[in-house]
């Protein structure tokens, strides 16, 4: 630990260290995969089986019972997933263009206005984000409340982190590249479209890994929106779940849990690079 | 303007039109109606009704509000604090010369991966009093545990499980050690600096713009936390884990008090722009940046 030369007995002694946190960590893993194997009655006995036959069948169980339909609560968290990532990234591109390309009179005031938004807290406009909803349903006729729209049509107006965190990448693309685009007689948006977006491929890979993983993580705001239970997104889902089964076949219940945590530990091993660089950019920024 | 300035502003404003719509609509909009709802009676059924402070001098009455304003600052002032410690301490720990540090990096990290929802049920299950993996541990050791969500540690059990997941932040951690100049600690070393003397003269101070960044998101973070709490003990049991979003939320969805859960809300804003505030001024003192 901060030391030029590393002795021996200091590595053994700190893998031995790194060994039981390890094993700390996975624990919780272990015993929910464990758990999700289980035949009911077995998660209940004392003193606790381990080595059991493993009960496969509680995954179709989950995916096919009847009170929740967890393959649709899939498809609906992929179509709003989609629908917002998708939003998220050209919106914020787009600003961050603007942001980082183009002087114009007021930029800095309000870029800086944009940065000051991050610290408002959700709930402060979440009632009257619902109650403007609410007022947008019944004067334009197309429902608002109770449907997927308010979770991701903000979304296409632009995320102010992410635009701040597209702008710094923006900012290290040389204007040597754009001014050629520009004399060869390419316009703003074809400069934005042609060299700007190929160029800052990874950085905008972040923005969309990370927005899918909010969609993913989401609880508050499908608890605000979304009325019917075939609407529910997994999160919501999950806890209906959860709310329905009261405490009891907790095998069922870790089987749910896992099967809407694998396919983000998927992600994150397809992406390892880009996930801890996203991660220790947008946490460094000061 | 010049035409070339006018033509500029135009082609700005387009490009950054998308944002400033939806600050407008999102943001600067719905900021504005909260402000004048704290100061209604309005039940989302009929218009709102002006009542000057009345929903504010109410919640200072309310014993309820003032229960959740200290479960949230008592939540706060433990979980802040250990979660700094926790993820500096790991961070340290995994920037250390050992072998295979991708495995160890990798394993600390998963957890924070963990959706809030899937979380939330996974620690219900370890803090079952019967049959959780907690008690079944800790009997291997002959204690035998209490209900851990029960009112005497509700606050506790959901404070400490924060750990689990403070991968997150271990990452940020990281990437700040790694960029502290390594002269530094030859130069602290050959004056003969130990262990501590190195840790409190060079990493903290190098690494301080980085802890305050994450205090601040953190600090933000920690005054709305809502989902896991809803979901595992609903705010109880006796409200022991009642927070200050979840009466907003209630307020605002289950009794239909409007008008109450903005005034609740400009409470909440003005408290995190207080506290930020703080933690700016105090910032002097403590935050060290580097002349760039």
């Amino acid at each position: 630990m901060f030391t030029t030369r590393a002795s021996p007995h200091r590595t053994v002694f700190l893998v031995i260290v790194l060994l039981i946190l390890s094993a700390l960590f996975i624990l919780p893993f272990l015993w929910m995969l464990s758990t999700s194997l289980k035949t009911n009655a077995q998660t209940m006995q004392s003193p606790p089986v381990v080595l059991v036959p493993p009960q496969w069948q509680n995954y179709p169980a989950v995916l096919s019972s009847e009170k929740v339909n967890f393959r649709l609560f899939a498809r609906n968290t992929l179509i709003l997933a989609a629908l917002t990532v998708a939003g998220t990234v050209l919106s914020s591109a787009i600003c961050a263009y603007g942001f980082a390309k183009i002087k114009f009179r007021g930029r800095n005031a309000l870029f800086l206005l944009m940065l000051a938004t991050m610290m408002v807290p959700f709930p402060v406009t979440m009632v009257s984000m619902f109650s403007l909803f609410r007022w947008l349903g019944d004067t334009t006729g197309i429902e608002f409340i109770g449907t997927f729209k308010p979770l991701w049509v903000p979304a296409w107006f632009g995320n102010a982190f992410f635009i701040f965190l597209l702008r710094q990448f923006f900012m290290t693309v040389p204007d040597e590249l754009s001014e050629a685009a520009k004399i060869d007689g390419c316009s703003e948006l074809g400069i934005f479209f042609r060299v700007m977006l190929p160029l800052s491929r990874p950085a905008l890979v972040v923005v969309a890994l990370f927005t899918f993983m909010g969609v993913w993580n989401d609880f508050l705001g499908p608890l605000l929106y979304l009325q019917r239970p075939e609407q529910y997104t997994l999160a919501l889902g999950l806890q209906s779940f959860q709310s329905q089964h009261g405490g009891a076949e907790w095998n069922l219940m870790m089987a749910a849990s896992l099967m809407t945590i694998a396919p983000v530990i998927v992600l994150f091993f397809m992406a390892q690079r880009t996930f801890i660089q996203g991660i220790a950019t947008t946490g460094m920024k000061g | 303007m010049t035409s070339g300035e006018t033509k500029n502003f135009v082609k700005g404003i387009a490009f950054i039109s998308p944002w400033l719509i939806g600050f407008l609509a999102f943001l600067a909009v719905p900021f504005a109606m909260s402000i004048y709802y704290s100061f209604c009676d309005y039940s989302l059924l009929q218009p709102p009704v002006f009542r000057g402070l009345a929903n504010y001098r109410e919640l200072f009455g309310d014993s309820v509000f003032w229960l959740t304003l200290r479960n949230t600052f008592g939540f706060a002032a433990a979980a802040l604090p250990l979660g700094i410690i926790a993820a500096l301490a790991l961070a340290i720990l995994l920037n250390s010369p050992v072998p295979a540090p991708g495995v160890w990096r990798t394993i600390i990290f998963l957890p924070s991966l963990v959706p809030a929802v899937a979380n939330a049920m996974l620690w219900l299950w370890i803090y079952n009093q019967q049959n959780g993996l907690l008690n079944i541990l800790l009997s291997g050791i002959g204690i035998s545990g209490p209900n851990w969500l029960n009112a005497n540690w509700a606050m506790t059990a959901i404070i400490f499980m924060g750990i689990w997941g403070v991968g997150h932040t271990v990452v940020i951690y990281l990437a700040g050690l790694q960029d502290v100049p390594r002269d530094l600690y030859e130069a602290a070393e050959i004056d003969g600096a130990g262990w501590w003397r190195r840790l409190f003269n060079v990493t903290l101070p190098m690494i301080s713009p980085v802890i305050f960044f994450n205090l601040i998101t953190a600090l933000i973070g920690t005054f709305q936390v809502f989902a896991l709490p809803y979901i595992m003990t609903g705010g109880g049991p006796d409200r022991a884990t009642y927070f200050f979003t979840m009466y907003l939320y209630d307020n605002a969805f289950t009794f239909l008090k409007m008008g109450t859960a903005s005034a609740m809300a400009m409470i909440q804003l003005l408290i995190i722009l207080a506290l930020t505030g703080i933690a700016m001024y105090t910032s002097k003192r403590w935050v060290h940046y580097q002349g760039k």
